[in-house]
């Protein structure tokens, strides 16, 4: 088992803490293409996990719908410098609603 | 119903296969049970880290732009230019229920030091929103293993479902029915064969009277 890196997407001054921490930090232009592009290279590159920023992961939401049932690469989407706009938490609840049939999460 | 000849031959076939498929519906039932059970107390705890993650992230991140704002942009990008510590990750793969899950451990490298840059021209906010992101480190990467988790047990459990479903609502009627057909068309030959018989002893009967 060799250890692997991570890797964060998103807007330059949303994601620039990340290097602190070692992280991989793309920032490409908020465009669909550009940012699939990066996540699938990241995907070839074997980088098991990739933060996103919630306003980059708007734009994919095909590209992470492909991976989201496979075991590798996850795909977690964060907030970003103007704050979460709920694509976190809408994930869970769908995760939910698929699973049990209804929202018992309420809150 | 399903389309057979109603023979002895596929009357035992059919008896087994109801078998099989029922005991596969008892095992899949509980497989579901129990993957629902995990996949609840998993799905508290993502709530749970992804509140926290979400609060702490912004926090950070909205402490780093004002240390970007006092400042400026380039400054602060110089500043975080080289990493203070190097975070990987070692991924396992981890079963649950016969779905494979991944299982993330971290390592954060050895510090090098704490801040990655000199105090002379940073402001007390970097320092801190660099450290608040060092500290965040961990649950982040537990949010990422439990959100992954759930999302691939969600997938089984509907999966699961409708499998259980089919087997429950359709399968086992419909061969329950087709047994039922076959049985009955069976015991009808015999009632005709024993008719028959009975009208043929009759007739020689008469004639050796």
């Amino acid at each position: 088992m060799n250890s692997q890196k991570l890797a964060v997407i998103g807007d330059k001054d949303s994601i620039i803490l990340f290097k602190t921490l070692g992280f991989l930090t793309y920032f490409p232009p908020l465009e669909t293409d550009e940012i699939s592009k990066v996540i699938r290279r990241l995907d070839k590159e074997g980088v098991p996990i990739i933060f996103i920023t919630e306003e980059y992961a708007q734009m994919v939401p095909e590209t992470i719908d492909n991976y989201k049932y496979r075991a590798f690469p996850a795909i977690i989407p964060i907030p970003n410098k103007n704050g979460s706009i709920g694509i976190g938490m809408k994930g869970i609840k769908e995760n939910v609603e698929k699973a049990i049939g209804t929202d018992i999460l309420n809150n | 119903m399903i389309n057979v000849n109603p023979t002895r031959m596929e009357l035992t076939k059919l008896k087994r296969r109801l078998e099989t498929a029922q005991r596969g519906h008892k095992l899949l039932k509980d497989k579901r049970d129990e993957m629902v059970r995990r996949f609840m107390a998993l799905i508290r705890r993502n709530q749970d880290l992804r509140k926290v993650v979400d609060e702490k992230l912004e926090n950070a991140i909205s402490k780093f732009s004002v240390a970007q704002a006092i400042m400026g942009t380039e400054q602060v990008y110089e500043a975080l230019l080289c990493p203070a510590r190097e975070a990987s990750i070692t991924i396992k793969r981890n079963v649950i229920m016969n779905v494979d899950v991944p299982e993330i451990d971290f390592t954060v490298g050895e510090e090098k030091n704490d801040l990655p840059y000199g105090f002379a021209f940073t402001t007390g906010e970097l320092d801190k929103s660099v450290l608040d992101m060092a500290n965040l480190l961990p649950d982040l990467i537990k949010l990422a293993e439990i959100e992954k988790t759930c999302n691939i047990l969600a997938d089984e459990i509907e999966k699961t479902r409708r499998r259980v479903n089919a087997l429950e609502h359709i399968m086992i009627p419909e061969m329950e029915e087709t047994i039922k057909f076959i049985s009955m068309k069976l015991e009808d030959n015999e009632r005709s064969n024993i008719t028959r018989l009975m009208k043929v002893k009759d007739m020689i009967a008469e004639e050796n009277v």
